[in-house]
């Protein structure tokens, strides 16, 4: 009897929850779905007819190639995020609690700036003679500027700041909860340190890793506002197209589909997440 | 010596301020089984994980087998871990835990089967190879980690409390297993426990430490009736400690003054001088309560009258406000809270301590 009151109670606490999650997360997930399959008008919006054409259009090599480079790009980003993330997270975590404070103070620090100011910030510093260049030119290491900025390196590093922090917090969170005992015993039992990194420390804290590159992987190929800024228009990826689509050529249709196809990527990558940790919430996010 | 497998010397060891061991010496020999004794806090797991290499010593030196192993990484010493709180792999199942130190030494495939189940059978777990830890209890849990240390075959097997968590009578199961274990793959034991009986049962030598130090080493039996401290006396044997000023001394025993009146005590291997200060300690089960109208004994009041299983046990206010512990078998007490009583022992019962 309890029981059903209580459940009954529940339910209609939960229930703004699930309307505004229906309102604000389904419906537009199935309007863009649907969206993806409807015609361009000739003017104007849509036109009510079922087709395929949207999803065959990203076929044809321009579309494919944007994929595969926003793709390249993705994994190069995703890639450098680890080998400076990962590092970071960990020994952020082992640090003692006043530096572990400290650190997470700066790492939030940017999150409180407007990131269009943050990558401004860096135009300055690529711009030719700029800071980076005069630097380097002093220190003997380039002779002329380098003229990073509107270049695909230029890109990578925006991307790569943008999103170290999010691999950083997901393994500072899983570190944080290793039982550092286990590490002894494997010690013990005969592994060295970097054994049992490998054997111990690196799968347990692989949820972290993984949520880690979800975090960076998914958003690396929709910023399409850093590839803008940095790349100029020289590095196109599939972020770029879905807002040219959306606001120069107004083909909503069509990205529509791009933005299906991109979220089924995020899912299989998620699903993929859930099988390999077992877990499903991704760590670090909470 | 040559057998002697494990040498500790002059090992101190301090955390900031707090001075945990302060030159510590033990000699433990091949097959022996010794157990490190003492109440929370006195440095038992320090000493274990400076032997394992998980902690360094700040001074002193670490022998294996005759060799230095100060300074050794705990990977490059032949000595395994049963840790606390078992940290065991979660990740790995049962198999995978225990064949971890074979796949690491490069054990071939078909030998590390063999060898992790040999090692089931031992703790009698067989065919839980492919179960994960978290899906064992309690029990289960601790055999797998025995198992997973010995398959290395360690020179000496480091145990920290390997029975704290389990419930009474699962703990004097696995102690009778333990130590049938131990005889059987003649393997040397370091044992860590803070439980007195437990130590009496299976150890072959008792180190009693506190603050740091070892305060006795020896056979549980010695460690029992000829404790060296009235530390060893109370803790080990739950012993009275009273004190007094000997008066003279007879064949052997010798006549004491206390606060509380005049009693004896056998000397055994030690000799007191007229007008010595004393310290003896005398266990509750040799103390025999008598009317206060009795012309012998010390005087007390009867402060608390409690059983505990088939044991009474009584407590007696002695007039300095120290306390004295009384048992005896039986379920019924001749004498009631607040009665003035007078009690005694037989001098060969007690035994003089702190005499060094
Ligand atoms: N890493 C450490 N840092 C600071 N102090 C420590 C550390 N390890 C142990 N200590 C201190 O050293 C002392 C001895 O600790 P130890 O763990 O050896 O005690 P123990 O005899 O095993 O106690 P217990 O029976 O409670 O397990 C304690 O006061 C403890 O607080
Ligand atoms: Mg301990």
């Amino acid at each position: 009897m309890k029981n059903k009151n209580s459940s009954k109670m529940s339910l209609a606490m939960l229930a703004p929850i699930y309307i505004f999650t229906i309102a604000f997360v389904a419906l537009p997930i199935i309007y863009m779905f649907v969206l993806s399959f409807l015609k361009q008008a000739e003017s104007w919006g849509v036109v009510y007819e079922f087709t395929f054409k949207n999803y065959l259009d990203i076929l044809e090599p321009i579309y494919l190639t944007t994929f595969i480079e926003s793709f390249k790009l993705a994994v190069l980003t995703t890639l450098l995020v680890i080998i400076i993330g990962y590092p970071f997270g960990y020994f952020m975590a082992k640090l003692s609690a006043k530096w572990r404070g400290r650190m997470m103070l700066l790492l939030m620090v940017p999150f409180w700036t407007n990131s269009l100011i943050r990558l401004y910030g860096w135009i300055i510093i690529f711009r030719a003679n700029g800071p980076l260049d005069k630097i380097l030119m002093f220190l003997g290491i380039t002779q002329e500027p380098l003229k990073l900025l509107y270049t695909y390196p230029a890109v990578v590093v925006g991307m790569v700041y943008a999103l170290v922090p999010f691999m950083i917090l997901a393994v500072y969170s899983s570190v944080e909860k290793m039982d550092w005992s286990l590490v002894e015993a494997s010690r013990d039992l005969g592994a060295s340190a970097f054994e049992a990194f490998r054997t111990v420390t690196l799968p347990l804290t692989l949820p972290g890793l993984l949520s880690g590159i979800i975090l960076t992987f998914v958003p690396s190929m929709g910023l399409f506002f850093i590839a803008d800024i940095l790349g100029g228009n020289k590095v196109v990826l599939v972020g770029n197209v879905i807002q040219e689509q959306l606001m120069k050529a107004h083909n909503w249709p069509f990205a529509a589909a791009l933005a299906v196809i991109l979220m089924l990527m995020t899912s299989i990558l998620i699903y993929t997440y859930r099988k390999i940790t077992k877990v499903n919430e991704l760590e670090g996010i909470l | 010596m040559s057998d002697i497998i494990l040498k500790l010397e002059n090992i101190s060891k301090s955390f900031g301020d707090t001075h945990v061991l302060k030159g510590i010496d033990l000699e433990v020999s091949k097959g022996e089984f010794v157990t490190l004794l003492g109440s929370s806090g006195c440095g038992k797991t320090t000493t274990l994980r400076i032997i394992a290499g998980l902690e360094t010593a700040d001074s002193g030196k670490v022998y294996l087998n005759g060799t230095d192993v100060t300074n050794l990484e705990p990977n490059k010493r032949n000595v395994n871990t049963v840790f606390q709180n078992y940290a065991l792999f979660p990740h790995l199942n049962i198999f995978d835990n225990i064949a971890y130190s074979l796949k690491l030494k490069k054990v071939d495939k078909a030998e590390r089967k063999r060898i992790v189940s040999d090692a089931l059978a031992l703790v009698q777990l067989e065919g839980y190879e492919k179960r994960t830890p978290g899906e064992l209890s309690g029990g289960q849990r601790q055999r797998i980690a025995i198992a997973r240390a010995i398959v290395n075959q360690p020179d000496v097997l480091l145990l920290d409390e390997p029975l704290g968590a389990l419930d009474l009578s699962l703990r004097r199961q696995m102690q009778l297993e333990l130590k049938k274990l131990q005889k059987q793959l003649g393997i040397t034991f370091i044992y860590i426990t803070h439980d007195q009986e437990e130590a009496l049962n299976m150890s072959d030598r008792i180190a009693v430490m506190r603050n740091g130090n070892f305060e006795q080493i020896a056979h549980p039996n010695d460690i029992y009736n000829n404790p060296r401290t009235s530390y060893v006396a109370s803790f080990v044997g739950s012993a009275n400690v009273l004190s007094g000023v000997v008066e003279k001394v007879k064949d052997g025993v010798a006549k004491v003054v206390t606060a509380y009146g005049v009693c004896f005590v056998n000397c055994g291997k030690y000799t007191v001088n007229t007008d010595q200060k004393v310290n003896f300690a005398v266990r509750g089960e040799n103390i025999l309560i008598n009317k206060s109208d009795s012309e012998t004994g010390l005087s007390a009041v009867i402060s608390d009258v409690n059983f505990v299983g088939n044991m009474l046990r009584t407590t007696l206010k002695l007039s300095d406000g120290n306390e004295v512990v009384a048992t005896k078998h039986g379920i019924t007490s001749e004498y009631s809270v607040g009665q003035e009583v007078k009690f005694t022992f037989e001098p060969s019962s007690a035994v003089f301590v702190d005499m060094e």
